[in-house]
């Protein structure tokens, strides 16, 4: 057996585990009949039926080729990078207020750019914690802690 | 006929209102200047805003301005692709091929002035379009029970899967997956919380601001950040605006075809922007007695696009506004925002929300009206945000982003939910599957499940319900033959040429 496709083939191993994991967590429901649907039957039909999708996706992925269409590498340092940014964003804004949020958020993603420079996000950051301020604190006036808990009396 | 001037004056006096003029104006603008950045669209911003629009009072005025963010971006998108050669929006793909082509022979005006033009003209017709289709509509959608909503869904997302890019098969699947996403939460009917995992957040479902900015918003800008673009602006190329008279000439007819095209497609389920302008490229380089032009600045290949994206961006309101069913993800949002303010779209809300209904469609001609004076005689304030380098800019976007998440529900949960959807979106990038038919699937998972389950409850549990009352086998017939003619190999071929665009 030779993959033709693998963007394909994994896609349809994607869809498949969710198909089927939609279908072992609806279990726990009750089933019904179609006259009274219980909260399981939608899912599992449709669970059932994206499982089924997913098979015929890897299978028309795979076949005999000279030339199989493969997946683009990963870019792990960009994934990683925005994941973490983004992470520390709603980890610190509880407790250390959206001036550290919006500081630490910048800091760790702009690196991410193949010509990051120091220069240009000193004054973005200091820019977007500007516009930030006006625009979300004073005109929106959004809800969030704003200095960090331990000066915030 | 009167009726509907009457209609239009309703809606012209709701719109004209300062507070109205206002927003529409803070619309367009800012859909221009997204439009103009590439790496952020519509569908982002105005996820971003949506939460705003819990302070606005009037929920007409938060419409007027988030519908301006879409159809302004129509405008801005082309600003990019003339000037760049990068779609400022996907919509405005096939521009670059030809108005950057203009502009590397020193006709970048023109092209700007004839895109502006062309959008300005669609944008009229399309907005009397919906203020004359909209009520027959309407009064077809009250007619519905729920096995003909069920049916209308089932239509609206395989025309979806029939008109997205790529694998049909593949499409289906992330509407399926979508729907599943849309039934986390609350079963209405047993008050079960269903996949939430004991996750107390996760029993009022995952919000459509997470899954939208972790597909759309987080997991482009990690592709953009793979790419290492390079831009090359024409800045210094923008002498005069006014085209000649024969660039007029050869734009008159393609202009007119492109709005027809774009208005037509619009109100299709799936449709929307992007596809008209494929579409109208497709069709000038069809009708052209000199194809060879095409790819090499013809003026047809920049009009007929621009208006029919135009055009496209404001028909495709046509579905939501009378039947509640968005067609496209951007229309999902807008969906959100009525209910945001109580209000439950359908066919009601014509004679419910008078003012609103054509308060909306009112603002639209005056917003294409802004859209010109802020594309033409200020070209040279967004060629100068062009020059603002992607590392400086997708900072922000994520920062936005994370700010929109967080104020749906003033809680962090919201943010660390569009994580499992960055990197769901990112995968899905990667296995060529396209993101739009998922988000939809996502908005109507619940409400199908709901019709589905009235009409089951109705008929005793016999499924033939679907196929034995007219209206709804009628709509289940078109979802098939539809089905049926894309999988056709001979179809299938000519639809990939149609979105390769050349």
């Amino acid at each position: 057996m030779q993959i033709k496709n693998y963007r394909d083939f994994w896609a349809g191993i994607l869809f498949m585990a969710f198909g089927l994991a939609f279908m072992v967590f609806s279990r726990e429901y009750t089933m019904g009949t179609a006259a009274k649907m219980g909260p399981a039957y939608f899912p599992t039909l449709l669970g059932a039926l994206l499982t089924l999708l997913g098979a015929v996706i890897s299978f028309l992925g795979l076949g005999k080729t000279e030339k199989p269409v493969h997946v683009d590498p990963t870019g792990w340092r960009e994934v990683s990078t925005i994941l973490l940014a983004v992470i520390a964003f709603a980890a610190t804004l509880p407790s250390l207020g959206i001036i550290v949020a919006i500081i630490v958020l910048i800091w760790i993603a702009a690196p991410a750019s193949h010509d990051f420079k120091v220069r240009d996000t000193l004054i973005s950051t200091v820019v977007l914690l500007l516009l930030s301020y006006l625009v979300f604190v004073k005109g929106l006036e959004l809800q969030f802690p704003f200095l960090p808990k331990f000066l915030d009396r | 006929m009167d009726i509907l001037f009457g209609n239009l004056a309703t809606g012209f006096s709701a719109a004209a209102t300062a507070a109205n003029l206002f927003y529409c104006f803070v619309g367009v603008f800012l859909g221009t200047l997204i439009g103009v950045l590439p790496g952020i669209g519509p569908l982002a911003t105005i996820a971003m805003l949506l939460p705003a629009t819990y302070k606005m009072t009037d929920p007409t005025s938060a419409l007027i301005m988030l519908a301006g963010i879409y159809y302004g971006a129509q405008y801005g998108g082309s600003t990019t692709a003339i000037l760049v050669n990068l779609p400022g929006e996907s919509s405005s793909v096939v521009t670059t091929l030809d108005g950057y082509q203009m502009a590397r022979r020193g006709r970048a005006g023109p092209a700007l002035a004839i895109a502006a033009i062309g959008s300005f003209f669609a944008g009229t017709v399309a907005t009397f379009m919906i203020a004359a289709f909209a009520p027959p509509l309407a009064e077809v959608a009250f007619k519905f029970g729920p096995a003909e909503y069920f049916s209308l869904m089932v239509l609206g997302l395989i025309a979806a899967v029939v008109l997205a890019h790529g694998s049909v098969v593949k499409a289906l699947a992330m509407v399926v997956l979508g729907l599943l996403i849309g039934l986390i939460g609350t079963d209405v009917n047993s008050g079960v919380a269903r996949f939430s995992f004991d996750i107390p957040e996760l029993s009022d479902g995952i919000e459509f601001v997470a899954v939208a900015m972790g597909i759309f918003g987080f997991a482009e800008i990690i592709l953009n950040l793979e790419q290492r673009e390079h831009r090359e602006v024409f800045t210094s190329k923008v002498a005069g605006l006014m085209p000649s008279a024969s660039e007029f000439k050869q734009s008159v007819f393609p202009i007119i075809r492109g709005t027809a095209l774009g208005s037509f497609l619009g109100i299709l389920p799936g449709g929307g922007a992007v596809l008209s302008s494929f579409s109208a490229y497709a069709l000038e380089k069809k009708l052209s007695k000199t194809p060879e032009r095409f790819g090499k600045g013809a003026i047809e290949g920049v009009a007929g696009p621009e208006a029919a994206n135009n055009a496209g961006a404001q028909t495709s309101f046509i579905p939501m506004l009378t039947l509640g069913i968005p067609t496209n993800p951007v229309m999902a949002l807008m969906v959100a925002a009525m209910m945001i303010h109580n209000i439950q779209p359908g066919p009601q809300v014509m004679t419910s929300n008078p003012t609103l209904f054509w308060g909306l469609i009112a603002s639209m001609w005056v917003g294409n009206l802004l859209l010109v004076i802020l594309n033409l005689p200020l070209i040279g304030l967004w060629i100068k945000l062009l020059s603002v380098p992607y590392r400086v800019l997708f900072p922000a976007i994520l920062l936005f982003c994370c700010i929109g998440a967080y104020s749906i529900n003033n809680n962090v949960f919201d943010v660390f939910m569009t994580i499992p959807f960055l990197v769901l979106g990112y995968l899905f990038k990667k296995f060529d599957c396209e993101p739009a038919p998922l988000l939809l699937g996502f908005v109507l998972g619940k409400l199908m499940e709901e019709y589905l389950r009235r009409a089951l409850t109705i008929s005793r549990g016999d499924p033939t319900v679907f196929f034995t009352r007219p209206l709804s086998a009628t709509l289940l017939v078109i979802a098939a033959v539809l089905l049926l003619l894309v999988l056709l190999p001979a179809i299938s071929k000519r639809r990939e040429e149609a979105f390769q665009g050349d």
